[in-house]
């Protein structure tokens, strides 16, 4: 049934029909409606998990480390700082393999202190072992709680993972949205199963130490089951289709780029913003398309790549900034790898960092840009401030 | 009843011989009993127990990070109890990990009131690093980061309180105790085990590399601790202190003259300030748990 609701409280609905067993957070802008309608739901018995409120977000991650490796289903999100003060937890859940989800309200990174949303706290996180979804619009951060437990449990990926989505813009916008009801759930993402568990009547020992004779063998089935994971992606969200009618069988989908010559290539909410903007340059005539990335990690490459084969030129657009790289920005560097040897010019355009805002003719003279040879650059400075 | 001939802690780890910890971890598992989960930290212990693919821990043990082990203990508790199960939880970490880099952690849970045991082996120094100062050691300690030199005596702070920083928390078991005395540990290991709420033991835990002596006095350099009120071993329960171990006090040079981090009170010369700021502090910790056995005239 279709609701009108916010994106966190969404998210908060999402989560409960998950039914971790425990939850644990700290509270951050733009996060905290989502933590806020969860702890509602334990206080009103409507949901049994254990809710810890945690003195971090490095206690709230450490502790689902803790409740995951005793063999419950677990549940965090966090934003920008909180995720960054995360960082050495979010590297050990991923290799001790163990299938944490967590929401992330996308929000740029101090200093200054901003709390508006880029992708620069998620996509620095690019190297830590968690695959990464983004999403369009409130639907979407939805269904990709279930998709993402059903991916991170499966027994051939043992994988923690991100569901990114732009704080502000999705966290605190209401829109018309589809709650599944908890039998759909059920039915999609069974109850945890996990492969091994700490267990006094079944011993074993977790995170000890490897010697340079065992340490990289560790990270390369860390990299092989990101690898498997593309491919479990793919399979959870066509059965994702099959149980809720939404289908996400692709890591990355194709708007209006049937002979297109210019592709606008982004992440998240961004997407809706550039679809009108190619409708709008569409109906001038411009043979523009969008392809929108579901997954940064993994990154679906060959998908890319097939997607923006014979478009002459292709602007990413990036949330976020790696500072001294030539290219500016991350997904832009991941694009221009996938087109390697093709001959297809790839540009990065870091725009909307720390909430600024992105309109339908910044798309338009992004392309421009594109079209002209111009590009691995930020878009929209105010120049009198430089 | 603790069961003494239980062995849940394996010999042929690394660790060095005499070592403090690793006698604590094996007495440790004697109290807790084998329906524990240990929850480590980065360290000496975790290290000489636990090269992949060999482990010494018969019970089940996880290690994340080296300042977390209390959070992940917070999240095994949280789960344990969801799932119905009473594996008892127990935090095994050295005094960095306690006293320095785990403090918020620590703090935390307990304040939240898991029911977890956090058991620190206090060996007074990062041990596993190279022995380098923590906020556990004691006053005057050459350390490779507080050496002693021309114009230092070592250690310039005296050793942190944690228990009474625990105690405060409203931890309603916290206790002291030492290597030196495998009976009385044991016992305490089994009581805040089975004290409901999170219980704080802090143990005593010579370590023959880092402090500079022969492997084989690890216990006569724990009781010398003991007997001359450098260490008390004392129980709190709900934040009073209501049992210390009395002795019959030796001077602190006793201790301080075995073990080669305190060498340079001694060498060239008796530094008689030096040693009589410690003695000090020896008898600040006598007449605050009332350890000094009164002899008969």
């Amino acid at each position: 049934m279709m609701e009108i609701m916010e994106g966190s409280h969404a998210v908060a609905e999402a989560v409960k029909r998950c039914r971790p067993g425990v939850v644990s957070a700290y509270p951050i802008t733009p996060q905290t409606h989502i933590v806020e309608r969860l702890a509602d739901f334990v206080a009103d018995g409507e949901m049994e998990s254990d809710y810890l409120t945690v003195d971090s977000e490095f206690s709230a991650l450490s502790a689902c480390v803790g409740a995951s490796a005793a063999g419950s289903r677990v549940y965090s999100s966090t934003s920008s700082q909180g995720l960054i003060l995360m960082a050495e937890v979010c590297f050990n859940a991923s290799g001790m393999r163990l299938p944490i989800v967590m929401s992330i309200a996308n929000r740029a990174l101090g200093a200054p202190l901003s709390i508006w949303n880029d992708q620069q706290d998620s996509i620095a996180m690019r190297d830590s072992g968690w695959f990464q979804l983004y999403a369009e619009d409130v639907q979407e951060l939805v269904d990709y709680h279930f998709l993402s437990y059903r991916v991170a449990e499966d027994h051939n990926i043992l994988l923690p993972g991100f569901v990114c989505f732009d704080g502000f813009i999705l966290s605190h916008t209401y829109e018309p949205v589809d709650i599944p009801d908890q039998e759909t759930v059920d039915a999609y993402l069974p109850a945890f199963d996990p492969y091994q568990k700490l267990d006094a009547n079944d011993p074993i020992s977790m995170g000890m130490y490897a010697t340079p004779d065992y340490y990289m063998e560790f990270r390369y089935e860390l990299d092989r089951a990101m690898e498997r994971a593309a491919g479990a992606i793919e399979d959870a969200g066509r059965a994702f289709g099959e149980h809720f009618g939404r289908e996400y069988g692709s890591l990355a989908e194709a708007y209006r780029m049937d002979d297109a010559d210019t592709a606008l290539v982004a992440m998240g909410s961004i997407c809706g913003t550039v679809k009108d903007a190619v409708d709008e340059m569409r109906d001038a005539g411009r043979k523009v398309g969008l392809l929108k990335l579901r997954s940064f990690r993994p990154f679906p490459k060959a998908e890319v790549a097939r997607a923006l084969d014979g478009v002459a030129a292709v602007a990413v657009l990036d949330k976020n900034i790696s500072p001294g790289m030539a290219m500016k920005g991350a997904v832009g560097l991941e694009v221009r790898d996938a087109l390697w040897k093709t001959g297809i010019d790839v540009y990065s355009y870091v725009i909307g960092l720390g909430g600024r805002d992105v309109r339908r003719k910044d798309i338009a003279a992004v392309a421009d840009l594109a079209e002209s040879g111009r590009g691995d650059m930020f878009y929209g400075l105010r120049e009198e401030l430089i | 009843m603790v069961d003494k001939s239980l062995e849940l802690f394996e010999c042929g780890h690394r660790a060095c011989g005499g070592c403090g910890p690793a006698l604590a971890a094996r007495l440790i598992l004697k109290g807790a009993g084998a329906d524990s989960i240990v929850v480590a930290s980065t360290g000496c212990m975790e290290v000489f127990s636990t090269p992949y693919p060999e482990t010494a821990w018969k019970v089940p043990w996880i290690h994340s990070l080296f300042e977390n082990a209390s959070a992940v203990a917070s999240g095994i508790e949280a789960a344990l109890k969801r799932q119905g199960r009473t594996e008892k939880v127990l935090c095994i970490c050295g005094d960095g990990a306690t006293f320095d880099i785990g403090m918020l952690c620590i703090s935390g849970a307990f304040e939240r009131g898991h029911d977890i045991t956090y058991i620190c082996y206090d060996n007074e120094a990062y041990m596993n690093t190279g022995v380098q100062r923590s906020g556990a050691t004691p006053y005057d300690a050459s350390t490779t980061t507080s050496p002693a030199g021309k114009a230092s005596f070592g250690n310039k702070r005296p050793k942190k309180d944690m228990p009474q920083i625990l105690a405060a928390h409203g931890a309603p078991y916290v206790a002291t105790a030492s290597v030196a005395y495998p009976n009385d540990l044991m016992q305490k290991v089994e009581r805040a085990v089975e004290t409901p709420g999170p219980c704080y033991l802090q143990i005593h835990a010579p370590c023959s590399t880092g402090w500079g002596f022969e492997g084989g006095k690890t216990m006569e350099i724990g009781k010398l601790a003991i007997q001359t009120g450098l260490w008390v071993n004392f129980e709190m329960v709900d934040g009073e202190v209501v049992k210390a171990k009395k002795v019959v006090r030796k001077p602190v040079n006793e201790y301080l003259m075995a073990q080669k981090r305190f060498r340079h009170l001694f060498k060239p010369a008796r530094n008689e300030e030096e040693i009589a700021k410690i003695q000090a502090i020896a008898d600040a910790n006598a007449e605050k748990y009332g350890i000094d056995i009164e002899l008969k005239k």
